[in-house]
């Protein structure tokens, strides 16, 4: 088990030798985990007190002056400097990349106002943004380290709590920003989620092997741009699609296979998310539970999908 | 190349005039807002700012941030004399395709630093420009030009405490305090109280001066160039409007365009014979 906010916070070390490569803080660098890299590098890491408008634009300027900036808050009060990301952004197409820790209802006893479930939805309606949502540490680091070579601004969100590692001996060049990865192979029912509801979704898969269903299972790590071959590939060959994602049912990755399928195909589709609510206090696991979201919830809505056929 | 006061008060006298010739031929945009900016930005351009109209990617470069970029005339105005773009663009201001855009945008129109028009936001980027260049060991500096409405934007201040934080001696603001914003005047929209003690007390050196009085221009621009420790502040009072009998500190004229007849009477009252 580990945190997929260890996983951006290793994975800034590991840039570091690229002296372009800069941080920038909203005082959550412990949280967010940008504070292994101030202490190794605190003159390339710029406190921006709690300011995140700020934060954001002072990224842009430096990105537009040659450097490559990382900029992380709670994913939460990404959402306040949504307009600066907009405008001062992606409009100018500068390559600034945002991270938002502490995502979902997930991030747990904080409770609602903490718990971001409407940050994938906002940030992916923006142009030359790219949207991610990685599902483990180690699938973390090696995202978050190809930002640095990518010319288009971005957004990933992180968890703060920790979730099985499912990538520890896999090739790196088998993850890459904007393709799926196909966890489990099936024919009945294909389960696309991201971040903390990947491994949610392999124990469905497991409780619905169970039954005799075979499901297949991607790692949809990437929600803009969307890999719609794939998308369009497991609806051919499973005939029903599950989307499951720790995030509203309103425009996350549940919104973007549904956008995509509406104009290729009229593939069943069921959408576990939050159902248009906010949460409330709570550990992880009963956060899951109370939303819906856990394996037993995406088994189920794997049967109605199947159902739909 | 350093200027006289007479030469840069000609620039400021032919930007006028395409200012309002833009906006004229818009028959939308912003003439108040440029015309109060103009003495400021021929100030600037012509005497500190180390910009190359041949190259104006050029990575040295000074940066030039117009945070207020609805008053893109003036800017374009001012582009156009110093040979970053040709008088002809000047009458795409607001045309589809042209390189002046509405608000100013840097990935259409050659020597605009940053795409402005969502007020509150230039300072940080220009502080980002000015930090950029620390880090480079660059002399270049970032200027930033605020509206006085702006500055009730929350994240100003947010900006406005940062740089003081980080000691940016290469940034440097000038505001141009015209008394107007969109609706009214600023005093009946949102009182701002002593604002060069709200500057002083984030930590910034700051400098008063009367923004069309070219003698108090160009030493505020040598004040901005020469104070180093720490962010500097030039507080410019200005009319708003300015240039323009008709226009002067009337709100009417913050975002609206002159018709035939005022048209005329403005272009006479800048010196072109009509």
């Amino acid at each position: 088990m580990a945190a997929t906010r260890d996983g951006y916070g290793q994975a800034l070390l590991e840039l570091a030798e690229n002296k372009k490569v800069v941080v920038l803080e909203a005082d959550l660098g412990k949280s967010t985990k940008s504070l292994h890299f101030r202490k190794a590098y605190p003159e390339r890491t710029i406190s921006c007190g709690i300011g995140e408008q700020n934060m954001l634009l002072v990224a842009a300027g430096m990105a537009s002056s040659g450097y490559i900036p990382f900029a992380s808050t709670f994913a939460i009060f990404t959402e306040r400097a949504f307009e600066q990301m907009r405008n001062g952004v992606a409009r100018p197409g500068l390559a600034v990349h945002l991270c938002g820790s502490h995502g979902g209802t997930h991030t747990g006893t904080d409770g609602s106002s903490a718990q971001s479930i409407e940050d994938l939805a906002i940030f992916r309606t923006l142009p030359n943004v790219t949207v991610m949502h990685p599902s483990d540490e180690v699938s973390t680091r090696i995202l978050t380290k190809r930002l640095a070579t990518s010319t288009n601004a971005s957004y990933m969100r992180t968890a703060r709590n920790k979730t099985p590692v499912l990538y520890d001996d896999t090739p790196e060049d088998s993850i890459q920003i904007g393709k799926g990865i196909e966890l489990k192979n099936g024919t009945d029912v294909a389960i696309v989620a991201c971040g903390v509801l990947v491994s949610e979704s392999l124990k469905a898969a497991e409780m619905l092997a169970q039954e005799g269903i075979q499901a297949t299972v991607i790692d949809m790590h990437t929600i803009k741009p969307l890999d719609t071959d794939l998308i369009d590939n497991v609806a051919q060959r499973c005939g029903c699609i599950v989307t499951a994602e720790d995030h509203s049912i309103i425009g996350g990755l549940g919104g973007a296979v549904a956008e995509h399928l509406s104009m290729t195909a009229t593939t069943p589709l069921e959408r576990v998310g939050v159902k248009d609510r906010f949460g409330e206090s709570g550990q992880s696991d009963e956060m899951l539970e109370l939303m819906e979201l856990s394996a037993p919830h995406i088994a189920k809505a794997a049967r109605r999908a199947m159902q739909r056929k | 190349m350093q200027h006289t006061i007479e030469e840069l008060e000609e620039l400021a006298r032919k930007c006028r005039i395409e200012i309002v010739k833009m906006v004229y031929r818009a028959q939308a945009g912003h003439p108040g807002g440029s015309l109060s900016e103009i003495d400021l930005l021929a100030g600037l351009y012509g005497t500190t700012m180390r910009v190359r109209s041949d190259e104006p990617d050029w990575e040295d470069r000074d940066r030039f941030i117009l945070s207020k970029g609805h008053a893109s005339p003036g800017m374009y105005a001012l582009l156009a004399e110093r040979g970053f773009i040709s008088h002809e663009d000047l009458t795409s201001y607001r045309v589809l395709g042209g390189v002046c855009q509405g608000h100013v945008d840097m990935k259409w129109c050659p020597g605009v630093d940053f795409s402005a028009g969502s007020l509150g936001m230039g300072l940080s980027y220009g502080m980002g420009c000015a930090i950029a260049a620390k880090l480079d060991g660059s002399e270049r500096r970032a200027f930033v030009m605020l509206g006085d409405g702006e500055i009730q934007e929350g994240s100003v201040w947010e900006a406005a405490m940062a740089a003081a934080h980080h000691e940016l001696g290469n940034l440097k603001v000038i505001l141009d305090r015209n008394r107007i914003q969109n609706d009214d005047f600023c005093e009946t929209q949102m009182r701002m109280f002593d604002i060069p003690a709200k500057w002083r007390a984030f930590g910034w050196n700051v400098k008063e001066i009367n923004g069309h009085d070219m003698n108090e221009v160009v030493e505020g621009m040598n004040y901005l160039a020469e104070t180093n420790d720490g962010p500097s502040i030039l507080i410019a009072h200005t009319v708003k409007g300015k240039g323009v009998s008709f226009m002067e500190d009337n709100p009417s004229f913050h975002g609206a365009a002159p018709n035939d007849e005022q048209y005329a009477l403005a272009l006479s009252e800048l010196g072109v014979a009509v």
